[in-house]
């Protein structure tokens, strides 16, 4: 299990784009994939729940990959957040 | 005629007539069924087809508002595939018994309800999505035609509340405006409107009995007329036409050069008198502020402005224009003016009295305050300096005396400042007749041709029974314009023109031909300079 705490930069927070692109990145991985925020997880790959952590711009996610390729999508993971938001 | 109020999302003018537009009812009734799989089943399918319309509709977004704007219908579509969302519409059916079209609605509800209450605008808005991709799952499991427009003419479209898609399923050429009674500036629907420049308004409690009435919506102020009088229908087309020539003007003309047909070149420049004008100035595309009017820092007060005042208000203009000259003339006020802190005595005639430089010469203090002011601006931005209302070699040299000192005070206390071009504006005609001696002095001329004409002409330009008399174009303000120019141009003085006549197309084949290097306008009247300057050829 591999995992990154990320303090978002962007002034919107998580909105519905980035959210998209999130959700098609993560679902791309045969790993299961979550985002936390304040104790609450999330599976990454449904937009609904990532939309629904209320990400806003300072607040810090937890971004979890486990299983087939958690190395891997761990790394796209962080880049994609340092990118996006 | 009514007179409605909203919030303008878009501005523009539209005028024409009124289609309420339809959603058709959707009305949803929760009915049991036996057979749970089948109706999952119906779900499924249903769902398939609204990805497929979603990605329908992302291509049409895509072609006419562009990638990012488009995304939305994309979101739309892994809303649909959500597991959570899904897996709630099946659950709802298995367990209950019920129709597919109920257990889509309510979750719909209920995702809907869940943005909501989220404590951020944005996604507030996205409720609004998720209520849009549950109609149109119900809509489809009703077999319902997503209906909108009925009408073969453009139409405003009117709305309770309109969508994402139901803006974009929307035939653009068919669509003068949109006007809705809910909806928000951040909604998706807004953002949309502004990418396809479409007039809308949001906000305007619209009767329902107005469908087929003719309408004008005013995207400037917010105003939805229904049923207009005819002198207001009269206005609005006229504004309607003249925004059209605005725009289609900045389309063809921003960016361009102020370039002749035979390659000759001039600045083209914009005259302001306050701060705020800089937007104006910037949004017409002119090259640079060939006359700041300085007064208005010292009307509408009862004590002179300070330095710090002064300084602000040249250093954000200076700091806006980035780097684009800012010409600043200094104060030109006469007993004419309202500024009882002056203490100007009254005059029979103060076009031709204590004013301007005069006042600038015998009271120095006022003068330096402004010039110390404009200095230290010029550190900031790109800004020279003009003086109005100059008669002599002398006065000049008294200016630049009063300026060494100025900086000699600026950098003993350490106070940067840039380099700045020193200019006279030749409002007077003995200006005109000494500008070989005073174009020794200075680096550039600005013509004052309101002024220039006055006092050549001996009219009042504000006596009214004089008007048939007045002539901007007059020979010898002509022939005092060419002699200013070649003069200018003996000492590599530049020339150009502040006045009126500047804007005066009937004349800028004229001035190009005469060499004229900077000729400064009205922000409105930049584009029209710039189109016809493009379509003169000095040579023929």
């Amino acid at each position: 299990m591999k995992e990154f705490n990320y303090t978002i930069t962007d002034a919107q927070g998580i909105h519905a784009r980035p959210a998209g692109l999130l959700v098609k990145m993560a679902a791309g991985y045969p790993c299961k994939v979550t985002i936390a925020k304040d104790g609450r997880e999330v599976d990454a790959k449904r937009i609904m729940g990532v939309m629904s952590l209320g990400a806003k711009m300072g607040h810090i996610v937890t971004i979890k990959a486990d299983g087939e390729s958690e190395d891997d999508a761990i790394e796209a993971l962080e880049t994609f957040m340092k990118e996006n938001l | 005629m009514e007179v409605l109020n909203g919030k303008s999302v878009f501005s523009g003018i539209a005028i024409g007539k009124v289609s309420i537009y339809n959603k058709g009812d959707g009305q949803v009734k929760r009915e049991k069924v036996t057979d749970t799989a089948a109706e999952i089943q119906r779900f499924e399918a249903a769902k398939e087809k609204a990805k497929e319309q979603l990605g329908e509709l992302y291509e049409k977004a895509l072609r006419e508002v562009g990638e990012v704007n488009a995304m939305i219908f994309e979101v739309h579509q892994m809303m649909l595939d959500d597991l959570d969302y899904v897996e709630a519409i099946t659950h709802m059916i298995e367990n209950q018994s019920i129709n597919a079209e109920y257990a889509v609605a309510t979750t719909g509800d209920n995702f809907s309800e869940m943005f909501a209450s989220m404590d951020d605008d944005y996604m507030k808005a996205r409720s609004a999505d998720v209520k849009d991709i549950s109609n149109r799952v119900v809509s489809i499991l009703q077999g319902r035609d997503n209906s909108g427009l009925s009408s073969d003419e453009p139409v405003i479209v009117v709305a309770d509340d309109l969508a994402p898609s139901e803006t974009v399923q929307l035939d653009k050429s068919k669509v003068l405006a949109f006007v809705t009674r809910h909806g928000s500036t951040n909604s998706h629907t807004a953002i949309l409107a502004r990418t396809m420049n479409i007039p809308a308004l949001i906000g305007v409690d619209y009767s329902d009995d107005m469908n087929g009435k003719e309408a004008i919506v005013d995207g400037y102020n917010g105003i939805f007329y229904v049923e207009p009088e005819s002198k207001v229908v009269d206005e609005y087309t006229q504004k309607r036409e003249e925004d059209a020539n605005k725009k289609r003007l900045l389309q063809e003309l921003k960016g361009k050069g102020n370039v002749t047909i035979d390659g000759k070149r001039i600045n083209l420049y914009a005259n302001i008198g306050s701060v705020s004008d800089v937007a104006a100035v910037l949004q017409n595309d002119a090259g640079g502020i060939g006359l700041f009017r300085s007064e208005f820092l010292y009307l509408g007060t009862d004590t002179f402005p300070t330095e710090e005042e002064q300084f602000n208000a040249y250093k954000t203009v200076a700091e806006n224009m980035a780097g684009k000259k800012v010409i600043i003339r200094t104060l030109d006020i006469g007993a004419d003016k309202q500024v009882d802190y002056f203490n100007l005595e009254k005059e029979d005639n103060p076009a031709m009295g204590y004013r301007a430089i005069r006042i600038c010469l015998s009271q120095p203090d006022i003068f330096k305050t402004q010039l110390r002011a404009i200095f230290r601006a010029s550190y900031y931005g790109n800004i020279s300096i003009m003086y109005p209302m100059i008669i002599s070699v002398n006065e000049v040299q008294q200016i630049k005396k009063i300026v060494e000192e100025v900086k000699a005070e600026l950098d003993a206390q350490g106070l940067p400042y840039g380099d700045v071009e020193q200019g006279i504006m030749i409002e007077t005609p003995a200006a005109v007749m000494i500008s070989d001696l005073l174009a020794r002095e200075v680096d550039f001329f600005s013509i004052g041709t309101n002024d220039l004409t006055q006092y050549t002409l001996a009219i009042d330009r504000q006596n009214p029974k004089l008007d048939s008399i007045y002539d901007s174009h007059h020979e010898a303000v002509l022939r005092m314009i060419k002699m200013v120019i070649d003069n200018g141009h003996k000492e590599n003085c530049w020339v150009g023109i502040c006045g009126e006549l500047g804007a005066d197309i009937t004349l800028t084949e004229t001035f190009l031909k005469m060499g004229l290097d900077e000729l400064s306008v009205s922000p409105t009247f930049v584009l029209k300079v710039r189109e016809k300057i493009r379509s003169v050829d000095t040579s023929k």
